[in-house]
């Protein structure tokens, strides 16, 4: 029995050094300078943890379990060293959606179990795989709308009618299932209900709000993981979740503050596909400009803001754009990075990819700290990057960006604008930028132009 | 045992950590940190493991054994993305350029 006592202590104590390894791992990652160390620390302790669990009492089937570690591992360590800094955003998507389906395994396993759980912790368990089999569900389809898989929004008549219902049915069966314990049908039924519920829930929500959805569900597992870890009596569970519940959840507030809009517009309203032609009319037309012009220009600029968006990433061309900054900055031209919050798929994802290109993060600046320097910058280069520098957003309250903070590339003396053709953004929406009379555009890929670009600049 | 209230003083203090944390992070980090919290809820493997370990059935040993799967993709997944994120964070002396 002392024995028994003793190896409790081990594994408490372990998971106790766990949890404070991930609380500093997460604190160091939110500065650029500890970043690296930050998520060495907090991989120990998921190290520390996951082994002392083997030691736990009362376990069996270990040789199961350690297949299971072994392919679930294998399969996501090589997905995840091989897949592109563009696709970051699907690939967190779909690990998070992972952590929900191992939250809802649990709770359907401790539903089905023999043992019976009482209200307060039955309760915690069928919430905890709810919420763990919507996120499974929500972020799979996040993914395959990311990876491009399937269409970016399924709408029909009476939707949210429809995800009512559901919820309410959930709900409901979840009342039952803690009063009725260990009944298999009911509890099928109700994960099956659930897994839908995070399917139907995801597929009206438009591709350039999926960073917000992921952040969402990356939240809920947390949540899900603490609420499971309260039925399985573990601390480690319940205070990894718990952080990660409430870091995830102001994580998406700030997404969807960047983007202006609140958590619940981005959940049940659509958006991107209105009709665009009611925002007041555009009058002036789209001037093309040559690449040798541009050289110049930036050559003998003194200031150039270059504000990229995801269609620089979408053409691979942040290493040749990071070779043109070098270029401009060897003869003597101040260069710098304007990031908006909601360039790229997630915040922060754009200047991933600068990082990825070798952009030191010293010269790539929040829009809060650069938009007052528009006003004395000779160029602004507009590389792939559309809604985030629509001046609609600050003057037409008919467009359906408007009061999204954007960043103030129309302040520049003159704006250029690299893009494949005329057509619309993103979102579908007209961008006033480019008609302004110091607007000129470039029409072409974004690597090729850049390219071009060196090449107008050397030969100078 | 976690019961009761100290349950819910846990829950209350680990929330509030969670929100310090993210409070006064630049935005360049977001998506990292983002990865790096998907990551640290892969601790959910933990609980994967206990429920196989003491499943019996059949059932239980499949619904066990997919939850395990899941759970070390998560925290594999979740390890490998945010490192390879994070390694690229250099500023310009680093560089030495």
């Amino acid at each position: 029995m002392s024995e028994f006592v003793s190896m409790r202590s081990v594994i408490e104590a372990s998971y106790f050094i766990a949890a404070i390894l991930f609380i500093f791992g997460l604190k160091r990652m939110s500065s650029p300078v500890t970043a690296r160390g930050g998520i060495i620390w907090a991989g120990a302790g998921m190290v520390v943890a996951t082994l002392v669990t083997f030691l736990y009492p009362g376990m069996g089937n270990y040789a199961l379990m350690m297949v299971a570690i072994f392919i679930g591992g294998v399969l996501a360590w090589v997905s995840g060293k091989k897949v592109a800094m563009t696709n970051m955003p699907q690939m967190i998507a779909l690990y998070n959606g992972m952590g929900g389906g191992a939250a809802a395994a649990i709770a359907a396993v401790e539903l089905l179990g023999g043992e019976e759980h009482g209200l307060v912790f039955g309760t915690l368990a069928v919430l905890g795989g709810m919420i763990g089999a919507v996120s499974f569900s929500g972020s799979l389809i996040a993914f395959a709308k990311l990876q491009g898989l399937m269409k970016s929004t399924v709408r029909f008549g009476g939707q949210q009618l429809l995800n009512l219902l559901l919820l309410t049915a959930t709900v409901g069966l979840a009342g039952i299932i803690v009063f009725q314990h260990g009944d298999i049908n009911l509890v099928s039924v109700f994960f099956l209900l659930a897994l839908i519920l995070g399917v139907t829930m995801t597929l009206p929500i438009g591709g350039a709000d999926m960073p917000v959805v992921i952040s969402l569900y990356n939240a809920l597992t947390g949540l899900a993981v603490a609420f499971e870890g309260f039925v399985l009596q573990n601390a480690a569970m319940i205070i990894a979740g718990t952080v990660v519940g409430a870091a995830g959840t102001l994580l998406t507030q700030l997404m969807a503050k960047a983007m202006n809009r609140s958590l619940a517009n981005v959940l049940f309203s659509g958006f991107g596909d209105e009709v665009v032609g009611e925002a007041s009319d555009i009058s002036g037309s789209m001037k093309p400009i040559e690449a040798a012009d541009v050289g110049v220009m930036m050559a003998f600029a003194d200031k150039v803001l270059i504000v990229p968006g995801y269609g620089m990433a979408v053409a691979q061309a942040q290493h040749k754009v990071w070779e043109l900054a070098q270029l401009l900055i060897s003869r003597g031209v101040d260069v710098k990075f304007a990031i908006h919050p909601v360039a790229g798929r997630m915040p922060g994802h754009m200047n991933v990819l600068l990082a990825e290109a070798g952009v030191p993060y010293d010269i790539i600046y929040d829009q809060d700290e650069i938009n007052a320097e528009f006003t004395s910058a000779d160029v602004a280069l507009v590389i792939g990057a559309n809604d985030v520098v629509n001046p609609a957003a600050r003057t037409d309250p008919a467009s359906p960006i408007y009061g999204m903070p954007i960043l103030n590339a129309d302040h520049a003396k003159n704006v250029i604008v690299i893009k494949r053709g005329q057509g619309v953004g993103f979102s579908g929406i007209e961008n006033a930028l480019f008609f302004l009379d110091q607007t000129r555009m470039l029409y072409g890929d974004g690597r090729e132009m850049a390219s071009q670009l060196i090449q107008e600049v050397k030969s100078l | 045992m976690i019961d009761g209230f100290i349950a819910l003083y846990i829950f209350m203090l680990a929330a509030f950590v969670g929100h310090e944390i993210i409070g006064r992070v630049p935005s360049i980090l977001h998506t990292p940190l983002m990865s790096g919290s998907n990551f640290v809820h892969g601790i959910v493997l933990v609980g994967a493991m206990v429920a196989l370990g003491r499943a019996d059935t059949t059932m239980e040993l499949t619904i066990g054994f997919i939850g395990v799967f899941l759970g070390a993709g998560n925290a594999v997944g979740g390890y490998v993305v945010t490192e390879r994120m994070l390694e690229m964070f250099k500023s310009s002396k680093e560089k030495g350029s």
